[in-house]
């Protein structure tokens, strides 16, 4: 081996042994000084923190949902022998559906329900569509099928005993109930 | 499942439900028969739990054919082997009069009555009938059955057998509800499926089986055929959605049905030995209620394809459908007459709904009950009468009526409200 060959060697050894003490250094402080920080660093930091606030926010505007759902009615009424849903119905059911729309892992039952006039079985029949007109308009507001489930009680169930245009209109109904 | 559901059906089979229904007769006909119906003798020792003449003077009072003359009235109370005296019986403006004797011998108990005509003066027939102590409620339906048919030319009822539904409610969501099924005046209630959800349409097969009805198994509707003798059941359907309404086919092998599985309500025919479903009809409306025809070529459905519910008929063979009712703007529930000439239905008029009766051939309707909110009209198999549900200020009601309407009967219950009554075949 001549010397200049051995210099040469030297020399890469020596600046191999610089790099590798650099790099030692460049470790070093980042260890030690936490207060500097790198762009990129500081970019994720900031993407997270993002996020975080995102989902709170999210969370927030789903509690938010969630809450209004809760306070909304949870009784739709109809007239005599029909299953078309009524307008004073239509704001309570968005705040119903807006809700499930953002929390697709909740869950609601359908319970169609008609007045004793008219035969029962006819009534059976009468408060499943009145079930599927409410389970309809919430599918329509972004509600998926499979958060929805329904049953008709026709007139089995009266919520008032009483026997008058009163009474009557308030057994003819849907009752949501979260699952 | 099956085992657990058969030992609750043994159970509650050997439970007599509480309320028996109690006989009350609002109206009659013209020129009813008098009949005096003689205490039936006891001839051997210790009493026995049914007064025989009471039930067969109140089984033939209630066709609304029969009057009966008061015990009290009688002069005398003679047993099956006395001698008659006709002229005491005339005093007392009796046409005929029963007498009977009961008696325990080592077979069970023996009990013999004749049936004389007080006018004719001659004994029309004399039977001795053999039977087992707990038979008494039976014999005296026979007896009642053979009186009834001698003197009218008409098959009895009185031994044939009701199905209806009690329910008790104690809130909204917490009600108990009951299949049962009782003598035809009301008598020996039994409770033969019990939940704390709603209980529908119970129907008859037509050599009277079996019943077929709609209940919830947890959340779930669906229609199960029931054997009476073993209390086993078979599960037809539970489809999501409704399962409702079921009508045996004239043969008892079908039963036709309203399912909603394709999103609707719509008729099927089910056939109960290989499952398979047939769809009958296909429209966006409602259509359920269905009753087979007698011989089993017609189907009578409710339906609102007309835009409020009517009666349709529907031919079994191409599926056909013609509108049958045309008066008024609620018609529903139909049934035919064992006949098929006529049949009848729930019809509003003036708010107030009524059972009607319609003649098929020449479409008049004649409105049989007076009554508000009467439903689930069921003929009696020899077509004499149907028993119908209504219901007064609290509570629910079975009533009679006479397919004339002149006769009505009420059959009030003591306690429950009940509905939805289903009058069996003849069983022999």
């Amino acid at each position: 081996m001549s010397i200049l060959k051995q210099a040469k060697t030297a020399g890469i050894i020596a600046i191999l042994a610089v790099l590798a003490g650099c790099a030692g250094q460049v470790n070093e402080s980042a260890q030690t000084s936490s207060k500097v920080e790198s762009a990129e660093d500081r970019a994720a930091r900031e993407a997270r923190q993002a996020e975080f606030l995102a989902k709170q926010e999210a969370a927030k505007t789903a509690e938010q949902l969630r809450n209004s759902a809760m306070a909304a009615d949870t009784l739709f009424f109809f007239d005599f022998d029909k299953s078309d849903l009524k307008q004073d119905a239509l704001d309570d059911l968005d705040a119903h559906a807006k809700y499930l729309a953002a929390d697709r892992s909740a869950k609601v039952r359908l319970e169609g329900h008609a007045d004793e006039r008219g035969t029962r079985a006819y009534n059976l029949a009468l408060g499943e569509r009145r079930a599927n007109a409410v389970a309809r308009y919430l599918v329509i507001q972004g509600v998926n099928r499979s958060q929805i489930e329904s049953v008709s009680y026709g007139e089995e169930r009266p919520l008032s005993l009483s026997r008058d245009e009163n009474g009557w209109s308030r057994n003819r109904r849907v009752e949501l109930i979260y699952q | 499942m099956r085992l657990f559901i058969w030992l609750v059906m043994a159970f509650m089979l050997a439970m007599p439900a509480r309320a028996e229904l109690v006989i009350e007769i609002t109206r009659g006909v013209e020129n009813p028969i008098k009949i005096a119906v003689v205490p039936f003798r006891v001839k051997s020792a210790g009493a026995f739990d049914v007064d025989l003449a009471r039930l067969i003077e109140s089984n033939l009072e209630r066709s609304g054919q029969f009057v009966r003359v008061r015990r009290d009235t009688m002069l005398s109370l003679p047993g099956p082997e006395d001698q008659i005296f006709y002229r005491d019986w005339r005093a007392i403006d009796s046409e005929y009069t029963v007498v009977g004797s009961l008696e325990r011998d080592t077979d069970g108990l023996l009990v013999r009555f004749g049936l004389h005509d007080v006018y004719g003066e001659r004994v029309l027939f004399a039977e001795r009938i053999p039977g087992s102590s707990d038979s008494l409620r039976d014999i005296g339906h026979y007896i009642s059955d053979r009186i009834y048919e001698a003197l009218t030319g008409l098959k009895g009822i009185f031994s044939t057998r009701l199905l209806y539904v009690s329910a008790e409610r104690r809130s909204e969501k917490d009600q108990t509800f009951k299949l049962i099924l009782s003598d035809a005046d009301g008598g020996r209630p039994q409770t033969i499926f019990q939940s704390s959800e709603p209980i529908l349409s119970p129907a008859w097969s037509p050599d009277g089986s079996r019943v077929a009805y709609m209940s919830f198994r947890g959340k779930r509707a669906g229609i199960y055929v029931q054997t009476l003798a073993t209390g086993e059941v078979q599960k037809v359907s539970d489809f999501p959605g409704l399962n409702s309404a079921p009508s045996f086919s004239p043969d008892g092998r079908k039963l036709v049905l309203t399912l909603s599985r394709d999103g609707n309500p719509e008729l099927y025919v089910a056939n109960l030995r290989t499952g398979q479903l047939d769809r009958m009809t296909n429209h966006f409306a409602i259509d359920t209620e269905a009753s087979w025809s007698p011989d089993g070529r017609s189907i009578l459905f409710t339906s609102s394809r007309g835009g409020k519910p009517q009666l349709y008929m529907m031919n079994v063979s191409d599926k056909t459908v013609k509108r049958v009712t045309f008066d008024g703007d609620y018609n529903s529930n139909g049934a035919f007459t064992p006949n098929g000439e006529s049949i009848v239905f729930v019809h509003r008029t003036n708010e107030r709904f009524h059972i009607a009766r319609m003649n098929l051939k020449t479409r008049e309707i004649r409105i049989l009950t007076e009554t508000d909110l009467d439903e689930s009209p069921s003929v009696a198999p020899n077509g004499t009468m149907l028993i119908y549900a209504t219901s007064d200020e609290e509570r629910g009601l079975l009533g009679l009526v006479s397919m004339d309407g002149r006769v009505r009967v009420r059959l009030p219950s003591v306690s429950e409200s009940v509905r939805e009554p289903a009058w069996s075949p003849f069983f022999n």
